[in-house]
């Protein structure tokens, strides 16, 4: 029988993009001045990975092309290469040529060969120039200077430290004092070198898992004071051998070169973010006795958690998952989805029922429908996604445009770990992007600009997600120059959009941005400015129900709010009668409901109807007259008015009746039929009739472009 | 080419104010009772509304309007054929509204004929051809043309 291998090609395009994704990650995070072996290790590993499949099914450019890229790798792993940003560039462009080559061969298309050749052969020049360059340093030292960021190497004056030798007692352990959390608690004081003495590690059958065996030798480089250290070791007291000495920044250096040299047998010296060095280095210490692999992993352990923070939270968040396919998740959420609208029948026709076994019977509804809900919760938030996935490629793109465009630009992100539906993220990428870019290109000004104004020359954007209210917001705001208000007004009067003598409030002039095609860059950019933007952004984002917000402060920068729904599957609705049909009202639209009051009606030249809110002027839209229905009342005096809000503009409409609030579950119009302006989609109600939920954005679209009604708002302020 | 008379296959066949229509049986799938339908604002007339089919929204579609024939009045007789067509990259699903079923027949290819050119007229379009059956004459709907024209 022969394997298809074809099979499995999918996978291993899938994994491969995730892996440059964290390669690219590390890479940034290189860059950024935190050389660490471990960063590189993941760099490798990300690199042999893909080398080793795409041998396997026979991609032969992308397996030529990591080999060069695994070579350079291991270069700078066994520390006969520094870490130089020149390296980091061409690392990083490896990634996007990686990243090309697999999705031609994904898409079984040939590679564009005179895109990948040219780095290619600079990755080449690079390796092969290393072999005279770094051959002058010992490979060892070199590779601990990568690993713990010590001054000695790079040049640099030797911050104070400590040195801390730690000898535990046989009950430390037992005692629930776990040295593993001390070096993690040293670690973070600053940069924490351990030296792991492996010597006492008996033989498999005298081992005693309850007791540590192992000892540490610390060199701490951290301004941290006496007593931050003792407080560490605090409950320790008694129980372990301790020092702790202060040390001299000139003998530390000699020493951490001298230690660098080949290690006497029974002290390992490893660089202690790596693990697969303190494995090895534990077995090298006790060459007589069968070191068994609990022994090792553990001395492995022990070097690695305290000084490579960042490896274990990653380890930690991805603890056991699964690949599935979104089809099941949805199909699986069209199941619930049927459940809860089964359960509602039980509800209402139990309710019917009379006698004291119905109203057990009730009871038992009751719980049911609290199970329900909470499977429903559950099923929803598998399709949730933290917002990382999108955050994750600023970093990149903010450090290119900034090299492109001259500026300085310092990115600054919270709240990645905000979910959000997987269709919602995948509709906001592009939207964000584009906001991100624009931040750079117009917001940010030029380096000396930014003096003269007597800012800091780097500028500042900040990224930010966060739930409020049942919604996300993400904003993007930057501390450039803001918007100016005077070149958005006279651009607009140019095109025709505003009045020559027209003067408008500032948040219409913000506002006039979100206008189709419109863009006050005089020079045209490759970057953003030609005029297909804010539009598309706005509209992107209201498709999926979100809101878009501008602030924007001459001289200190602009925000951009927007507010997304934390899934597309599911909406709190107002239902609301109109004769005999009854419609859904997205409960975030809104406002509030009003009784109608004969003196707060006008009319508009008998056309429009106007409705006096407070000092505002709001139009009426009578829903059975824009969908051509029967109401119970056409008289405005007999019916309820829900004020709504949809891209900043309010109207009212004009219902018989509001019945229960409910959370219902979308159905899409399209699947079967096709989209329809000022409807959302349909949901089953409990008596399996289909209601159908109102789009506000699309309702107003709709009642100005009826015939004969201008927007009345206007000319009643 | 669609328009081509059928080649063997089964059809079921139905009653449209006094004619008889037939569809590929593989297209079918259920028949229902009338139930009331939610209307859609600003949908074709022939469109009545949608219905709930186990958690699907299923437009509804009357072909006596459709075929712009005189509307008749819902009873218990009428029925709602469920029909699956491939449209575009996806199957849609379709009620089509007819007053009632009849029979299902094997019709084979030489039972089959292709329409004569009627021009824009008698909505021929949704129409894939004629056949012979019994003496009677069989009006082939194409389902796939009558989804089509309820999706754009």
């Amino acid at each position: 029988m022969t394997l298809d291998l074809a099979q499995f090609h999918e996978t291993f395009f899938e994994e491969g993009f995730e892996a440059l994704g964290s390669m690219e990650t590390a890479l940034l995070k290189l860059s950024a001045g935190e050389p660490d072996a471990e960063l590189i290790n993941t760099i490798f590993r990300v690199a042999h990975s893909i080398k080793g499949g795409s041998a396997t099914f026979g991609f032969a450019d992308v397996a030529a092309f990591t080999h060069t890229l695994e070579t350079l790798l291991d270069q700078l792993r066994s520390g006969q290469r520094h870490v130089h940003s020149n390296i980091v560039d061409v690392l990083l462009r490896s990634v996007d040529v990686l990243r090309e080559m697999l999705s031609s061969t994904q898409r079984k298309q040939p590679v564009a060969s005179a895109f990948t050749a040219g780095l290619h052969a600079q990755l080449q020049a690079i390796v092969k120039s290393s072999a005279d360059g770094g051959a002058s340093a010992p490979p060892v030292a070199a590779a601990i200077a990568v690993a713990a960021g010590s001054p000695a190497a790079a040049g640099e004056p030797a911050v104070p430290g400590w040195h801390i030798r730690l000898i535990p007692g046989p009950l430390m352990m037992e005692h629930g004092n776990d040295p593993l959390r001390m070096l993690r608690e040293l670690a973070s004081l600053g940069t924490l070198v351990t030296r792991v003495d492996a010597g006492k590690v008996p033989t498999l059958a005298e081992l005693d898992p309850e007791e540590c065996v192992l000892s540490w030798q610390m060199e701490l480089r951290s301004d941290a004071e006496r007593a931050a250290i003792d407080q560490i070791f605090e409950w320790a007291e008694g129980e372990c051998t301790l020092s702790i000495e202060p040390m001299s920044p000139v003998v530390s250096t000699q020493a951490a070169a001298s230690n660098a040299a080949p290690a006497p047998a029974g002290t390992a010296t490893a660089p202690a973010a790596s693990a697969a060095a303190v494995t090895a280095a534990a077995a090298a210490a006790a060459p007589d006795a069968p070191v068994t692999p609990a022994v090792a992993s553990r001395a492995a352990a022990a070097a690695k958690l305290p000084s490579a923070p960042e490896a274990v939270r990653s380890a930690a968040s991805e603890g056991g998952s699964i690949r599935v396919s979104i089809e099941k998740i949805d199909e699986l959420l069209n199941s619930v989805g049927e459940l809860v609208i089964t359960q509602s029948v039980c509800s209402q026709l139990a309710a019917l029922l009379e006698g004291r076994q119905a109203d057990e019977l009730r009871n038992a509804l009751v719980q049911f429908e609290r199970h329900m809900r909470s499977l429903q919760e559950s099923v929803m938030r598998v399709r949730m996604l933290p917002i990382a996935s999108i955050f994750n490629r600023f970093p990149r793109m903010i450090r290119d445009l900034g090299q492109r465009l001259g500026k300085k630009v310092e990115l600054k992100m919270s709240g990645d770990q905000t979910e959000l539906d997987k269709t919602v993220l995948e509709k906001i990428g592009d939207p964000l992007v584009h906001l991100v870019r624009n931040a750079v290109d117009h917001g940010i000004e030029m380096p000396d600009q930014r003096r003269a104004a007597g800012k800091d020359e780097q500028g500042k954007i900040s990224l930010h997600a966060y739930h409020k209210g049942g919604n996300v917001i993400v904003e993007v705001s930057d501390d450039g120059a803001g918007l100016q208000r005077d070149k958005i007004l006279a651009k607009a009067r140019e095109r025709g959009l505003v009045g020559a003598d027209e003067e408008l409030p500032d948040d219409k002039i913000l506002n006039l941005i979100f206008a189709p095609g419109f863009s006050t860059v005089e020079v045209l950019s490759d970057v953003s400015g030609r005029g297909v933007g804010m539009d598309v952004v706005r509209r992107n984002i209201n498709q999926i129900g979100g809101h878009v917000q501008l602030h924007s402060t001459p001289g200190k920068g602009s925000t951009v709010r927007i507010r997304l729904p934390l899934t597309l599957a599911i909406l709190d609705g107002q239902l609301a009668r109109v004769g005999r049909e009854i419609y859904i009202v997205p409960i975030v639209s809104i406002v509030e409901t009003i009784q109608i009051k004969r003196d707060q009606i006008n009319s508009l030249a008998g056309k429009a109807e106007l409705f006096r809110l407070r000092d505002e002027y709001i139009p009426i839209i009578r829903l059975y007259e824009l969908f051509g229905i029967q109401a119970d009342n056409t008289d405005l005096l007999n019916g309820l008015l829900m004020i709504v809000e949809a891209d900043g503009k309010r109207v009212g409409l004009f219902v018989d009746e509001l019945l229960s609030q409910q959370q219902v579950v979308i159905k899409s119009l399209e699947t079967n039929f096709r989209q329809v302006t000022a409807l959302a989609g349909a949901t089953m109600l409990g008596d399996g009739r289909v209601a159908l939920i109102l789009d506000i954005p699309g309702v107003i679209v709709r009642y100005m472009d009826q015939p004969c009604r201008a927007e009345p708002a206007k000319e009643a302020a | 080419m669609s328009r081509n008379a059928a080649s063997a296959q089964q059809v079921l066949t139905f009653k449209l104010a006094g004619e008889e229509y037939g569809l590929g049986i593989l297209a079918v799938q259920e028949i229902r009772g009338w139930s009331a339908v939610t209307t859609i604002p600003h949908a074709p007339e022939w469109v009545l509304g949608v219905m709930d089919l186990r958690g699907v929204t299923v437009p509804v579609i009357d072909l006596r309007r459709r075929f712009e024939l005189e509307p008749a009045q819902f009873g218990p007789a009428t029925v709602v054929i469920v029909i699956r067509v491939p449209s575009g990259e996806q199957e849609r699903t379709l009620g089509l509204v007819v007053d009632a079923v009849s029979e299902v027949y094997d019709l084979a290819a030489s039972d089959c004929h292709s329409l004569p050119d009627l021009g824009s007229a008698a909505a021929s379009e949704l129409v894939q051809g004629l056949a012979q059956r019994e003496g009677k004459t069989l009006i082939l709907l194409d389902v796939a043309r009558l989804a089509m024209s309820v999706v754009h």
